[in-house]
């Protein structure tokens, strides 16, 4: 496989949306933009007046159909160095260094097929929404399920377009969690990811299933540890992780 | 590209004195964050044997009770993870890797080696750089045994590269005369990764 050469480039923001209290998403236009695969990352790079750099990670959040553009949904960690600069000072028009596509495993398009079981927590979600995105892009009939964990309604990144994908879409269902404070009315789960609720969830997928998990470590390693207890396959069983380990 | 400057950023400066233990491009972490591709394996001590196979000699395989009869030696080091953190003196008790070869006679044709772990993660690392005290098998973090998600029973640490190249759930070595790429650097990822050249990717 040729690898190209990643070079930094100057991303002009296009548009900024407040997704949720946490979180905002960023339209780059990319001059040199690359193909990308859905779960993906680009690195972004902050540069100071006397030269001080510093650089993080962030999960793509667009679909690769989104020619010339990359959408990237970044969570503001209140003691963070990056994020707090991209929520609070970045303006449309703002120039800021980009360089990716990055990472060749936790990564799906259409063309690995499914069924899809797709499983998020908090921020999590958004390179699983790279994949969903994608899949609606290619009227993908591939069936694919979402369980999504958040602390609060107000956490949950995407609901309308998630519910709206959900609605227009037989093969595609969300479900959701909720571990702190559930929307009123909620009569769906209301707990941590475990195992009761990921066979529920993944039942009409079985042993089938192709697994792509992101969210904090502790959520990670829930999941893929049943995952493995219900004798999935490991190689069928794609994660990512953010977060120390709580321990 | 030559530098932009960001509006409006200055950034969070720590002391010189941390600044200049921080590779290019790096943060200061002061937790233990966890990134690993697929699950966790649990392999059980009884199953769990450490081996050198490849162009040597005789392979030599250490079972969990042999391999905790080696010498050990104590390590405080930084590690730098590609996806942008450094940890300070980590604190580590494991075999050096100078150990383990004195069990085996090298082919001089060996000069790269696989590592292999549980799970069947796989990276490569120079000969060059896993001897004269450079890389040792770990089994302890912080006089603790290594958790799971840390890589226990035992990982490889290779403090001098980028991360992903102290291979978790470690179990053995494998011999090699050409420099092949394991599991990240055949994923894009930079086939040597010292964070102090920025080797984060394939082409860097």
């Amino acid at each position: 496989m040729v690898q190209p050469v990643l070079e930094w480039q100057a991303g002009t923001v296009t548009a900024i949306r407040p997704e949720t209290r946490q979180t905002k998403s960023f339209t780059f236009a990319l001059p040199k933009w690359m193909v990308h695969r859905p779960g993906q990352h680009y690195d972004v790079r902050l540069t100071a007046p006397d030269g001080y750099r510093t650089q993080r990670s962030y999960s793509i959040a667009s679909a690769p159909e989104r020619v010339g553009e990359l959408e990237l949904t970044v969570e503001r960690i209140p003691d963070g160095e990056v994020s707090p600069y991209l929520h609070d000072v970045l303006m449309l028009g703002d120039e800021l260094e980009v360089r990716g596509p990055i990472g060749g495993y936790f990564v799906w398009d259409v063309s690995l097929g499914g069924p899809l079981l797709l499983v998020g927590g908090g921020s999590g979600v958004v390179p699983l929404m790279a994949m969903l995105r994608h899949r609606a892009a290619q009227h993908s009939t591939v069936p694919a399920r979402l369980l999504y964990s958040s602390r609060s309604g107000e956490d949950v990144i995407y609901r309308d377009e998630l519910d709206g994908l959900a609605a227009g879409d037989r093969a595609f269902e969300a479900f959701y969690t909720f571990t702190r404070q559930p929307p009123a009315g909620w009569t769906g789960y209301r707990r941590r990811i475990d195992a009761t609720m990921l066979a529920e969830v993944m039942k009409p997928f079985g042993k089938r299933a192709r697994v792509y998990v992101c969210g904090p470590t502790l959520l990670v390693e829930a999941v893929a540890n049943a995952l493995v207890l219900m004798e999935l396959p490991i190689e069928q069983i794609r994660t990512e992780r953010f977060g120390p380990t709580g321990a | 590209m030559a530098g932009l400057i960001s509006r409006g950023f200055l950034g969070r400066r720590r002391p010189a004195e941390v600044e200049s233990r921080l590779p290019p491009g790096q943060y200061l972490v002061t937790d233990f964050p966890v990134l690993s591709a697929g699950p966790t394996p649990h392999t059980s001590l009884d199953r769990w044997s450490f081996t050198i196979e490849g162009l040597v000699g005789s392979p030599v395989t250490w079972s969990w009770a042999d391999f905790q009869k080696l010498p050990t030696q104590t390590y405080t080091v930084d590690i730098s993870c590609v996806t942008k953190w450094t940890k300070l003196d980590t604190k580590w008790l494991g075999v050096s890797v100078d150990t383990l070869l004195q069990a085996v006679q090298v082919d001089p044709a060996g000069r790269y080696v696989m590592a292999y772990s549980d799970g069947g993660y796989t990276t490569n690392v120079p000969l060059d750089e896993m001897v004269n005290g450079q890389a040792f098998v770990a089994y302890q973090f912080d006089d603790k045994p290594l958790e799971p998600v840390h890589g226990g029973p035992a990982r490889l640490v290779v403090p001098h590269l980028y991360f992903w190249k102290s291979a978790k759930w470690i179990r053995g070595f494998r011999f090699m005369e050409r420099n092949q790429p394991g599991f990240w650097e055949s994923l894009g990822y930079h086939i040597h990764g010292d964070p102090w050249k920025e080797e984060r990717y394939s082409g860097d």
